[in-house]
């Protein structure tokens, strides 16, 4: 631009338009509309962690139900004076950012949604919650929790935020995809929340969705599941816009001497898991297309001949499969077990080795374990099926392939176990969710190998010990290692640190009772309990030695309940509050601390490009005068 | 620091960044067509008896001819681009687009003779995977059509400004273009021949 012929007047007339052009953008642009990858990610964070809560109090809805089953809910009773208790206390402390705001909204909030999930005829008169409005909620808190919260709060929020800051990147490779992912995503969920006010309520035919109940439950488009699958296709599309920029992101914008073997554990399992998303997604589309058309458009992809349904012949041409279903289904739906847990084992392993002050164990051992996986997850999908009478054959393939996948996840587990020995172990906040996350993974994973044998599968499946394996497995497992995420990299996104009692009283809280909602699960499964049931097994003869821990569970989920209030007061508070932050307060190496501000620059991260110069986790290398090496620091010789 | 590689290929990959994203997209689409083509196979295995010569082979063979000519139209729009003669570029692009639009009034002559004649999805499961599948290819030429259309007249502004970053947004909607041309390829025989 910079020619000699420019005369001053115009050298002075650039250089405003130049000013201009760096000018703060507006506040819809800054912070809504923003094509930022920080702020998305924020975005993503903070709308996957109100989705989070949303599907929780479903969830403790439903625990009354099962703990005191047939009376009448009282905090229903109590949601409209509760609302106004909030609102009152929102005047008092005069609407400013402040905590007293913050309760009262929280409070206000609580109250509004109790009222309306609790009021009318359809869900829980007087109280009582009818066996539909069950089904509801359970169809709900399933796809909530893992297509709403926890895979964007995994992949959307930390990926985003944490993955372009690790590699040098000055943001993510298609910003403008990046927005319109999390838009996408944003009306998915509307779609979702808005199906419980249609008539006939929102989906109830399980998070599985399966055929031909979720084709002829309140049938056509005005039924929840057609929302559903709308919803679907919304979250689906928002997925793939970010698995492509993902992948393009880490291949095309890695900093210079970022070599593949010297990435973040992080950036390589946020890699392995776009690769799923990817391309285990599509399926499930397909499979939510097909199951519109059968329920729009009268078609039978689903649907057998001569199905009869409450003693009416089906009016529909027939000659489809529900098992097809079910194999598209599980298709997408366990390599998305992966993408739930490949992300958190990433942040588990930055924490572990930045608080063990060593360099991760077997790094390389990782890595391909992670690629490995992610390349068998995408051959084990039918161990889901064998009740459906696939065959043994079939049943024998899919049972070994699922014992051979179980071996990545042990060396992970193993190298991460094996990281420890020898550390000078700080026990903080992040560093004791993340240590945490390694037992109970370890349970759910050795839970579900007897779900994987065909043989030991007819006995537990479908009862209360899947139910028990799998939420071992995500809840204290994947969202053990969030919370872990969140408060190791707060300090980088705020600027402040976050507060280490009140986080170290979050944690212990959730951990007992984690472990008391989740293992009197397997308990019951063992027992024979089956899922689903409206009531918790009241009217089963096998099942009356072990009812009494529907209670326990259920009281422990509420008091659960009141130890994450502890983490968003926390949240909050230490917003304002906290102790300043420097750019690198935990002394790590990754370039996301070292080569960056907290919080990093609004446009571009980086003042200059990075350069890295040696592996990710230079720990406690001897003859260094300080115990870490930053990735974009040369090593002495 | 700004973005790299979003015009010239980055050495190692030896791709810009949009032609990467492109066929990492059209590698999820495969995916997707691939589950719908396997639903077909299993509907088909699964019934006493699949209707024959329902189709009309010969409007398709025609929309198979309409389809292959515009993705050589296609390629000569970006090779005129290359060879910096916008002129051609603009009729060779709008010839693309036409094609487009001949594919969509073909099939719907076909559709419109089906309907009529009282065989639409629900009737049984070969018209409910025919009128899914093609009406899912439909929706992708449509999209297609949309980019490319685009492309030929507010996009091309971009030619005057930056002229390479405009020539490769038209090899990335090429290289989608001819993927929907190929689903077609694969459509036709499944649905018409076999």
């Amino acid at each position: 631009m910079g020619t000699n012929n420019l005369t001053h007047t115009a050298h002075a007339v650039h250089h405003a338009e130049l000013h201009a052009h760096h000018e703060e953008p507006g506040f819809w642009r800054k912070y809504v509309f923003s094509t930022d990858h920080k702020v998305i990610g924020v975005q993503y964070g903070l709308t996957s962690l109100l989705f989070l809560l949303f599907g929780f109090t479903l969830m403790m809805v439903m625990r009354w139900q099962l703990a005191y089953p047939g009376e009448a809910f009282p905090v229903v009773k109590f949601a409209a004076p509760f609302a106004i208790l909030g609102l009152i206390v929102m005047l008092i402390s005069g609407f400013r950012l402040s905590l007293g705001t913050l309760i009262g909204v929280l409070i206000t909030g609580l109250g509004v949604l109790v009222y309306v999930l609790g009021k009318g005829e359809e869900r829980m008169p007087d109280g009582i919650m009818l066996p539909e409005f069950y089904n509801q909620l359970g169809a709900m808190h399933g796809t909530i929790m893992v297509f709403l919260g926890v895979v964007p709060l995994a992949v959307g929020a930390f990926g985003n935020y944490v993955m372009p800051l690790q590699i040098g990147a000055p943001d993510m490779a298609f910003p403008k995809l990046n927005m319109a992912s999390y838009w996408v995503y944003f009306c998915g969920g509307v779609i979702m929340l808005s199906s419980f006010f249609i008539p006939g309520g929102s989906a109830q035919s399980g998070w599985t969705s399966y055929a031909p109940l979720s084709d002829v439950t309140v049938p056509g488009f005005w039924g929840g599941q057609t929302w559903w699958l709308l919803g679907m296709i919304f979250l689906i599309t928002s997925s793939l816009l970010g698995s492509v920029n993902f992948i393009v992101t880490i291949m095309q914008l890695r900093a210079k001497g970022l070599s593949f073997m010297r990435f973040p554990f992080f950036v390589w399992a946020q890699f392995v898991t776009s690769f799923l998303l990817l391309l285990a997604f599509p399926p499930l589309e397909a499979a939510g297309v097909l199951q519109l058309m059968d329920r729009v458009a009268g078609t039978s992809f689903f649907l057998p001949s001569g199905l009869v349904v409450s003693g009416q012949v089906w009016p529909n041409s027939g000659g489809g499969n529900p098992l097809l279903w079910q194999h598209l289904f599980w298709f997408l739906a366990h390599p998305e077990v992966y993408v739930l847990i490949l992300p958190a084992m990433g942040i588990v392993g930055e924490i572990i080795a930045n608080n063990t002050r060593k360099p991760l164990w077997g790094y390389k051992s990782l890595v391909w374990a992670v690629i490995f996986l992610g390349f068998m997850s995408f051959i084990v999908w039918a161990h889901h099926m064998f009740l459906t009478g696939m065959g043994t054959a079939i049943s024998s393939f899919f049972q070994t392939t699922t014992m051979i996948i179980s071996i990545p996840s042990v060396i992970i587990l193993s190298c991460l176990f094996i990281s420890l020995y020898g550390g000078s172990l700080r026990f903080n906040t992040p560093m004791l969710f993340a240590l945490a996350f390694l037992p109970m993974f370890g349970i759910g994973g050795l839970t579900g190998l007897p779900l994987g044998l065909s043989a030991s599968d007819i006995h537990l499946h479908d009862t209360y010990y899947v139910i028990g394996h799998f939420h071992y497995v995500v809840a204290p497992g994947t969202i053990f290692a969030l919370f872990a995420g969140i408060y190791y990299w707060f300090p980088k996104i705020t600027g402040r640190m976050m507060n280490e009692k009140l986080g170290k009283v979050h944690f212990w809280g959730s951990f007992i009772c984690m472990n008391f909602i989740f293992f009197p699960m397997l308990i019951q499964g063992l027992a024979g309990v089956s899922r689903r049931l409206y009531d918790g097994g009241q009217q089963y003869a096998h099942a009356q030695g072990v009812l009494y821990l529907n209670e326990v569970m259920s009281v422990a989920a509420w008091v659960m309940a009141i130890f994450q209030l502890i983490f968003v007061i926390n949240l909050f508070l230490s917003l304002r509050r906290g102790e300043k932050a420097g750019s690198n307060p935990w002394e790590a190496t990754t370039l996301d601390w070292t080569a960056t501000t907290s919080p990093p620059l609004a446009h571009g991260n980086f003042a200059t490009a990075p350069e890295v110069y040696h592996g990710p986790y230079e720990y406690s290398v001897p003859g260094h005068d300080k115990d870490f090496i930053p990735q974009n620091e040369p090593m002495k010789a | 620091m700004e973005i790299p590689y979003t015009v010239n290929a980055r050495p190692d990959s030896g791709l810009f960044n949009a032609k990467m994203g492109v066929w990492l997209f059209l590698a999820s689409e495969v995916m997707l067509f691939g589950a719908l083509f396997t639903t077909y196979i299993l509907l088909r295995v699964g019934a006493p008896e699949w209707p024959h010569h329902e189709l009309n082979v010969p409007l398709a063979t025609l929309n198979t001819a309409v389809l292959i000519s515009s993705s050589i139209t296609m390629v000569m729009a970006w090779a005129s681009l290359m060879m910096k003669d916008f002129k051609k570029y603009k009729m060779y692009m709008g010839l693309t687009f036409l094609a487009g639009v001949g594919f969509l009034i073909i099939k719907g002559i076909e559709y419109s003779h089906h309907i009529l004649a009282g065989e639409i999805p629900s009737t049984n499961t070969f018209y409910a995977i025919y009128f899914t599948m093609t009406g899912l290819h439909g929706v992708h030429v449509i999209g297609g059509m949309i980019v490319n259309g685009y492309f030929w007249g507010p996009g091309s502004k971009m030619w005057k400004t930056e002229p390479e970053r405009f020539t490769n947004r038209i090899e990335v909607a090429g290289l989608y273009w001819h993927f929907v041309d190929l689903v077609w390829i694969f459509l036709f025989p499944v649905f018409y021949l076999l």
